[in-house]
């Protein structure tokens, strides 16, 4: 049994079954991740202790034969913009390079208490701004099916480690594709929830109203686990809705037969690299074998999603970053002789280029005469973008299309044009502003064996069928060896 | 070329930025270019469309419910029943980057 390849309920069940110990499996990844790691570039911390407490407290169920809980023993690890208690965690910026934080993220210690095993802490671009990790302070992340290649962003880094096998599932998180992009690079199922689904406290804030936490994982099936145990509503977060959390594992056991498939025209036409649209094609029509009804919708608006984005998301960021100022927590610029010299020499040193840019745009689109112009003309196309799914999703279940124009990048080749960058987005940012569910799954492989990921859209709270229709697709594709 | 070198230097201002000589003029060129594209929403005529904040108004919360009564469940137990504990005081100094065990420590205010 080569315990790296293992499934959560494969894993699980070994500990329960003691085929295994929770021990030796933590062990075992932490081998993988010492040999493997050095060349890929996933994690940026290594929490062995506490792992290690976790999963002798899993052992000990095990020995007693207690039934261990949905994740008992399981590997996991966590993107750095989550906080963990005690353990280092950076975003990927230097301005928190020695940040200790003295509470834990709420997905995270749901993890935990659902039996998990958290082995260390992820890279990923600088506070979650990127589509490539290379924006890390740090490392950049390779790609683990071409070491030349970029393994999305910002959620490289847990996308790599899933893809490697360093880790069973992984946390990341999605405010304008950081899930489903990386998943789709790398060749790994990972879900955007609906915005408010999953507690955000603990998430180091990018732009508070289009932020998610969601999996990445090597299955549909380890997706819906993972978010029955972190999805839910709490009190530290009052955007987390008190709507109820279904059983998304029993809800993937429903055929999808009969379910209306919508089809964008405007996510399949110029600019999408001609393998993926035949990849996404094929991936339609094996759908409709399994009893899926295909229907043409539109959604008209898209072709602004990336400047309402870009508007948005950077507005909300440079408010959001105000408070790394050096005073209680993160950098502190050792030259400054006054307080507000300290503050801008802390931010200069302690920020990198992408985010100083995005503070910068943010901090222009809300300065007076220009807020009405960009940051509430943005937010009134919002709403467009949002009415547009609205109207589709009265005609279909489920939409689906590519995640990204093109398969996985060379490394820098486009750090120096953040515009082209930015609108390779265009596929998932109309997810992140309409507040709907995304997921990305591996649905085919171009003729360079890269991975190319189906993204299926759904209503505001149905994950369950972007997950029945992901676990039909991930069924077609026969990716995975038996 | 709508951002000039002076806005660049007001908008750091305004967001506690320094910027080097160099990172002012790459701004200079980053800015305008990711503009010229943000004004595509101008062919949008958006006047009787409603700004859209926030998903959770929308989305998520008992419709049938008015008003403050439709938040009511975000109302944190810490608020119905006194006050959450907070960090203890030693805790949260344990991130500073200069205190003196009572107080964050900063440079001086007031200058001159």
């Amino acid at each position: 049994m080569n315990l790296n390849l293992l499934t959560i309920d494969a894993a699980r069940s070994a500990v329960q079954e003691r085929g295994t110990s929770a021990a030796a499996l933590a062990e075992s990844f932490y081998a993988k991740i010492e040999s493997d790691d050095p060349k890929i570039g996933a994690f940026l911390t290594l929490s062995k202790e506490r792992a290690m407490a976790k999963a002798a407290e899993i052992d000990g169920l095990a020995a007693k034969g207690e039934k261990l809980p949905p994740l008992g023993g399981v590997p996991v690890a966590i993107k750095d913009v989550m906080v963990t208690k005690g353990i280092r965690t950076t975003a990927g910026s230097k301005i928190l390079g020695n940040y200790i934080p003295p509470y834990d993220c709420t997905a995270v210690a749901r993890l935990e208490a659902a039996g998990a095993v958290v082995l260390g802490k992820l890279n990923c671009d600088e506070f979650a701004m990127g589509s490539s990790n290379e924006n890390s302070a740090w490392k950049p992340v390779h790609n683990p099916r071409d070491l030349t290649r970029v393994p999305g962003g910002s959620s490289g880094g847990s996308a790599a480690a899933v893809a490697a096998d360093m880790a069973v599932a992984a946390l990341g998180s999605d405010t304008g594709g950081s899930i489903r992009q990386p998943a789709s690079f790398c060749g790994v199922a990972g879900l955007m929830p609906t915005y408010g689904r999953v507690s955000r406290y603990g998430l180091i804030a990018f732009a508070s109203s289009l932020d998610h936490i969601g999996p990445l994982t090597k299955t549909v099936k380890d997706a819906a686990i993972v978010l029955r145990t972190i999805a839910g509503r709490d009190p530290m977060d009052s955007t987390s809705a008190e709507v109820p959390v279904p059983d998304y594992v029993a809800e993937l056991e429903k055929p999808v037969r009969g379910l209306k498939i919508g089809v964008a025209k405007e996510y399949l036409g110029e600019g999408l690299d001609s393998e993926i649209r035949k990849a996404i094609e094929t991936a339609i029509q094996k759908l409709a074998k399994q009893g899926c009804e295909i229907v043409e919708v539109s959604l008209p608006h898209t072709k602004y999603a990336i400047p309402t984005y870009y508007i948005v998301a950077t507005a909300e960021a440079s408010s959001n970053l105000a408070r790394f100022d050096g005073v209680r927590y993160g950098y502190r610029a050792k030259d400054a002789r006054t307080l507000s010299e300290m503050y801008r020499r802390s931010r200069d040193q302690g920020f990198g280029a992408e985010v100083k840019r995005r503070i910068m745009l943010g901090t222009y689109a809300l300065s007076a005469g220009y807020y009405d112009a960009y940051y509430l003309k943005a937010q009134r196309v919002r709403t467009l973008l949002t009415r547009d799914f609205e109207e589709a999703f009265k005609k279909v279940d489920a939409i689906v299309g590519p995640v990204s124009p093109t398969a996985a990048f060379k490394l820098g080749e486009k750090v120096d044009d953040p515009l082209a960058m930015y609108l390779a987005d265009i596929f998932t940012v109309t997810a992140d502003l309409a507040g709907i569910p995304g997921i990305s799954v591996p649905c085919a492989e171009t003729k360079d064996k890269l991975p190319i990921g189906l993204q299926i859209l759904g209503r505001h709270f149905d994950e369950s069928t972007i997950l029945r229709v992901a676990q039909a697709s991930e069924d077609a594709a026969q990716l995975r060896a038996a | 070329m709508k951002v000039t070198e002076k806005d660049v230097a007001y908008v750091a201002d305004l967001g506690n930025l320094e910027l080097s000589e160099d990172e002012r003029v790459r701004m200079v060129r980053d800015l305008n270019s990711i503009l010229g594209h943000i004004d595509s929403l101008n062919e949008l005529d958006t006047t009787n469309v409603q700004p859209m904040a926030q998903v959770s108004d929308r989305y998520g919360v008992d419709q049938a419910k008015q008003g403050s009564e439709r938040f009511a469940y975000a109302s944190r137990e810490d608020i119905r029943e006194g006050l959450r504990k907070s960090l203890p005081h030693e805790v949260a100094l344990e991130n500073a980057p200069d205190s003196d065990g009572t107080f964050f420590k900063v440079p001086k205010v007031i200058e001159r």
